[in-house]
């Protein structure tokens, strides 16, 4: 059984299917009342996490996610699709507005280390502001190697072989760990969470100050 | 002058030839008509325009097109309720119309009117996920409501063909491949609100309720859904949900015959295995799916099987299934966990209908959609094959052999009159065996325009007349959808 800890960012954007509206003094978009879900790319991160663990590859998936209480729905969800642990790092609604990728990655550098975490997976941008920064900004922090727009992962001892969706077509690139590596769209189909499982994170999931 | 009268001939045979559709009754809808429905939905949600006319005059049937005099887009309630109100006033007939995808023509105007298109109504109302319900307006489709369900670990089961709006499902009784476990539309909704034809609303279980079982009154619900549009416009539907299962094994099985095939889908029901899904998909069919889809599947009938549960309780399914299909001399196994791998299996089964109509490109596809009681099964389809035979017709047939219920999908080529009538009477005489056998003509697609004289054929005289009598007193002047169902 590995030792491998995998550290998976999750966040929390407005849902895929809601039609964005700007606010009427045009300072933003309305967020009030509307459906919030997990980054899609980020599910799919989470749900490589976890066929890590189930093959065997890791011992850990550990979610993490930045912003006001309402991530917490978010980390749940990647309880509830199988991550063992969840952090929230809170930050308030007002400075929220202004937490961009080079804020997150330093947070998510620092818990790296913290957790000493073998492999980072990201999802490879968000969809609310499509940045496509916080995976490489944060290798960059650590300075270990990063396999961007992942489609393809292969993990053998402590070498990642990373297949990557590039503008020419596809690339194969070998890592070594530690790595992190940020996951596109044709990677895999992420699970649903069920119901019993959504039970038993709610109950896991009481928060304990970090 | 001469040139002249050539010229106006050629136009109206242009004219005739372009618009095959029915034109616009200038008698039963004036302009004026036109400038009062604008007044209550605005401008940009009113259209007489030929081609969004056309469009809003067929669905995915071969029946004629038969284009509506305007097409109306309300967006709430209220408006529809004052805009069924103004069509009743004029005695102008009023359709409903959600995504078009209906399989019997319910949305055709035959008798012109407003065309009413719901699906500006496209909130997700109310989510109750302790209570296991939600309440959705006409423009949420099944898929648009699963993938906002997806982090509740909710979901709604039934799951037709296409991605259709769940009120329409409603209006015409839908189901799908999940119908064997999860129940039908008519299992799985529990309120409607309706805009009758005189444009007052009605709450078939009482306004905001949501409860799940109730024995209060006559079941309006009930005889609201199933009702195609003939008897109100549903503008809100409340819906049952199910929990997500646990775990997903998807298997597929080829058989030696249609008999062994459908014998192993009454076996595993008798077992008591709470199979999820069992689809059967004969020899014709594989061929296509194979060809379409680039597939390797045996060339067989086949049965193709999904199976919910926890982890534990999905191997002795499948062990139990496993060996009665044995059994019954099925060749190998298939079977498989992950999601990918379950779709591609599945693919096979969800491209059915586009892999049949590739068969003969340029024809037009007619499905049949008979549902017998399920020990007639094997008789029915052996009957269906030897008819299709002797009738010189492509019909590869696909099923939801759970229920009993299978479609014959008749590929033929609508400009070959003789066909066309070889292909209606054997929906006929389909039909009819079905009902010999005491089944029924419809399990799921509904009456629409082509079933009206198989439905007398199979409720009876009596039953028929109180259909006729429930009608009468909801939509007095026959305004919702006529021509359909009775």
């Amino acid at each position: 059984m590995a030792d491998l800890r995998v550290l998976v960012g999750v966040k929390r954007v407005i849902d895929f299917a809601v039609k964005i509206r700007v606010k009427p003094d045009k300072s933003g978009v309305v967020t009030d009342g509307v459906k919030h879900s997990m980054n899609p790319f980020c599910e799919i991160a989470v749900e490589e996490a976890v066929r890590l663990k189930e093959k065997k590859l890791a011992k850990e998936v550990i979610a993490v996610s930045c912003g006001p209480l309402q991530c917490q729905e978010t980390i749940r969800t990647a309880l509830a699709m199988g991550a063992d642990r969840g952090i929230h790092v809170e930050v308030s609604e007002a400075e929220a507005q202004r937490l961009g990728p080079l804020q997150v990655s330093r947070l998510l550098s620092a818990l790296a280390q913290k957790e000493k975490v073998g492999l980072v997976l990201l999802g490879k941008q968000a969809i609310d502001d499509d940045c496509n920064q916080t995976g490489q900004m944060t290798a960059a922090m650590l300075d270990w190697p990063q396999g961007t727009f992942a489609s393809k992962l292969a993990l053998e001892g402590d070498k990642l072989t990373v297949e990557r969706e590039i503008d020419g077509g596809l690339e194969t690139i070998r890592l070594k760990l530690p790595a992190v590596v940020t996951t596109d769209l044709r990677l895999n189909e992420p699970r649903y969470a069920t119901l019993p499982n959504i039970m038993v994170s709610w109950a896991r999931a009481r928060p304990k100050p970090f | 002058m001469k040139s002249s009268l050539v010229m106006a001939r050629l136009l109206r045979v242009l004219g005739g030839w372009r618009s095959y559709c029915s034109k616009r009754q200038q008698e039963r809808v004036s302009d004026d008509f036109v400038e009062t429905l604008k007044a209550v939905v605005g401008e940009p949600n009113v259209s007489i325009a030929a081609a969004v006319r056309e469009q809003h005059g067929h669905d995915e049937s071969m029946h004629r097109c038969s284009p509506p005099d305007a097409v109306v887009w309300p967006q709430n309630v209220e408006q529809v309720s004052q805009l069924a109100a103004l069509c009743y006033d004029h005695s102008i007939p009023i359709i409903p119309f959600g995504t078009g995808t209906g399989m019997e023509g319910g949305v055709n105007a035959i008798q012109g009117g407003i065309c009413f298109n719901l699906t500006r109504m496209d909130r997700v109302l109310e989510l109750n996920a302790d209570d296991f319900s939600v309440t959705v307006e006409p423009g949420v489709t099944h898929k648009a409501l699963n993938s906002y369900l997806r982090d509740s670990g909710l979901w709604f089961p039934v799951d037709p063909g296409a991605d259709a709006s769940l009120c329409g499902m409603a209006a015409t009784g839908a189901s799908g491949t999940n119908a064997v476990r999860y129940g039908t539309m008519l299992e799985n909704v529990i309120n409607l609100e309706v805009v009758l034809a005189n444009g007052k609303i009605l709450y078939t279980s009482g306004q905001g309720r949501r409860f799940r079982k109730s024995s209060a009154g006559y079941n309006l619900t009930g005889l609201f859904v199933g009702s195609e549009g003939t008897l109100g416009l549903i503008t809100t539907a409340t819906l049952r949900l199910h929990g997500i299962p646990e775990a997903t094994v998807a298997a597929v099985c080829p058989f030696p015959s249609i008999q062994a095939a459908v014998d192993s889908t009454v076996q595993i029901l008798q077992s008591g295995v709470q199979v999820a899904r069992i689809e059967f998909l004969d020899d014709v069919m594989m061929d296509a799916c194979n060809k379409y889809s680039g597939l390797t599947n045996a060339v067989a009938p086949t049965l193709f099987l999904e199976f919910h549960g926890s982890n534990q309780g999905l191997r002795e399914q499948l062990q139990r299934a496993e060996e009665i299909t044995q059994q019954n001399g099925s060749s190998h196994f298939t079977w498989s966990k992950e999601l990918e791998e379950r779709k591609q299996l599945w693919a096979a089964r969800h491209n059915a209908w586009y892999a049949t109509l590739a068969l003969r490109p340029g024809c037009k596809g007619y499905s049949t959609d008979v549902c017998v009681p399920i020990s007639r099964l094997p008789e029915i389809i052996v009957e269906t094959k030897e008819d299709l035979k002797a009738s010189g017709l492509t019909g590869p047939l696909v099923g939801h052999v759970g229920d009993g219920n299978f479609h014959c999908i008749l590929v033929f080529n609508t400009e070959d009159a003789d066909e066309h009538r070889r292909v209606m009477e054997f929906g006929k005489r389909l039909g009819r065996k079905a009902l010999a056998m005491n089944g029924t003509c419809t399990g799921e697609h509904g009456i629409g325009l082509g079933k009206r004289q198989l439905l007398k054929e199979e409720i009876g005289p009596e039953a028929m007349e109180t259909m006729r009598q429930i009608k009468a007193v909801l939509d007095p002047k026959n305004l919702m959808n006529p021509g359909k169902v009775l």
